[in-house]
């Protein structure tokens, strides 16, 4: 596993930033700006990729965190430890850009939205697994509380997704749509695709390098690592 | 190119500094989510090397001539 991640990580890390510095700059420079925003509009690359994928990393962590619970499978736990910093990462940065985003747009910094609640209240689990973790001497219990409140926040999904129709108010309900016309026209469309996909290849890397040293710090005391290390040892 | 010159783009019609501002914390946030696993990484590949050391020059005294 160590090794596999390694591999793909060497391959998929060089082109996340490629596609990250492209996406960043065709967005920020190539394309024209909104009709009604103008300028300030820009930061959707960044503001919807970030939040899109951290909502898909939650549901990694929470699937991580019940396939650890249920079969005891120690690899699971460290994808699901592994996720967290890195969900709470893409959370801050979605919460961050959107209040830069609010301040021209809707004349408010921070307004008590549904969304933009329920998007705090997913940074605060992220923030919340990575504590309950720290917090526990016994890697095993800290293994299953995390799993357990993962799980419980999954109602919050659903909650986030939905926000936008249910209590409509400052936030904009969705502008791509899977089935139908999207609202958003092609041109400010592929750039933003491109930032997603970008965003999620990101996560998948950071995913996959905590991993690895989280699999390290594990296994410091078994053969394999101390071969890792000096490759002529005893075995 | 959108914009006709660098002063345009960076103010971007007064919205400069938001959309700036908001790409530049996007860049450090990603910069550290892709730097620290690699750092601790390394950190636990030296630590294991210094154990390792340790004991083999451990093993070398105790079993060593006389």
């Amino acid at each position: 596993m160590y090794g596999i991640a390694g591999a793909i990580v060497r391959w998929l890390l060089p082109l996340t930033i490629l596609a990250l510095l492209v996406g960043a700059a065709w967005g920020l420079l190539f394309t024209s700006p909104d009709f009604r925003q103008g300028n300030s509009y820009r930061i959707i690359y960044i503001h919807v990729p970030s939040a899109v994928v951290a909502l898909a990393g939650y549901y990694v962590m929470a699937i991580a965190g019940a396939v650890s619970l249920i079969w005891r499978m120690k690899m699971a736990d460290v994808a699901m430890k592994a996720a967290a910093p890195v969900g709470a990462a893409l959370t801050f940065i979605a919460l961050f850009t959107g209040a830069l985003w609010g301040k021209p747009t809707w004349g408010t910094w921070w307004e008590w939205d549904a969304r933009i609640t329920s998007m705090l209240i997913l940074l605060f689990l992220y923030l919340g697994v990575v504590a309950l973790y720290e917090a526990f001497d016994n890697k095993e219990a800290a293994g299953r509380a995390c799993a357990i409140l993962s799980l419980v926040g999954m109602v919050n999904i659903p909650i986030i997704y939905k926000s936008v129709d249910w209590w409509y108010s400052l936030h904009q309900p969705a502008s791509i749509k899977f089935s139908g016309e999207s609202a958003i026209d092609s041109s400010m469309l592929y750039p933003l695709l491109l930032m997603i996909g970008a965003f999620y290849a990101l996560f998948t890397c950071c995913l996959l390098m905590n991993m690895r040293a989280e699999l390290l710090q594990r296994e410091s005391r078994t053969a394999w690592v101390r071969r890792l290390v000096k490759p002529d040892g005893p075995r | 190119m959108y914009f006709d010159s660098v002063q345009a783009a960076l103010s971007m019609d007064g919205h400069g500094s938001f959309v700036w501002v908001a790409y530049f914390v996007t860049l450090l946030i990603i910069s550290a989510v892709l730097l620290v696993p690699g750092l601790r990484r390394r950190r636990l590949l030296r630590q294991v090397a210094t154990e390792l050391a340790r004991q083999e020059s451990g093993y070398a005294t105790r079993e060593g001539p006389r």
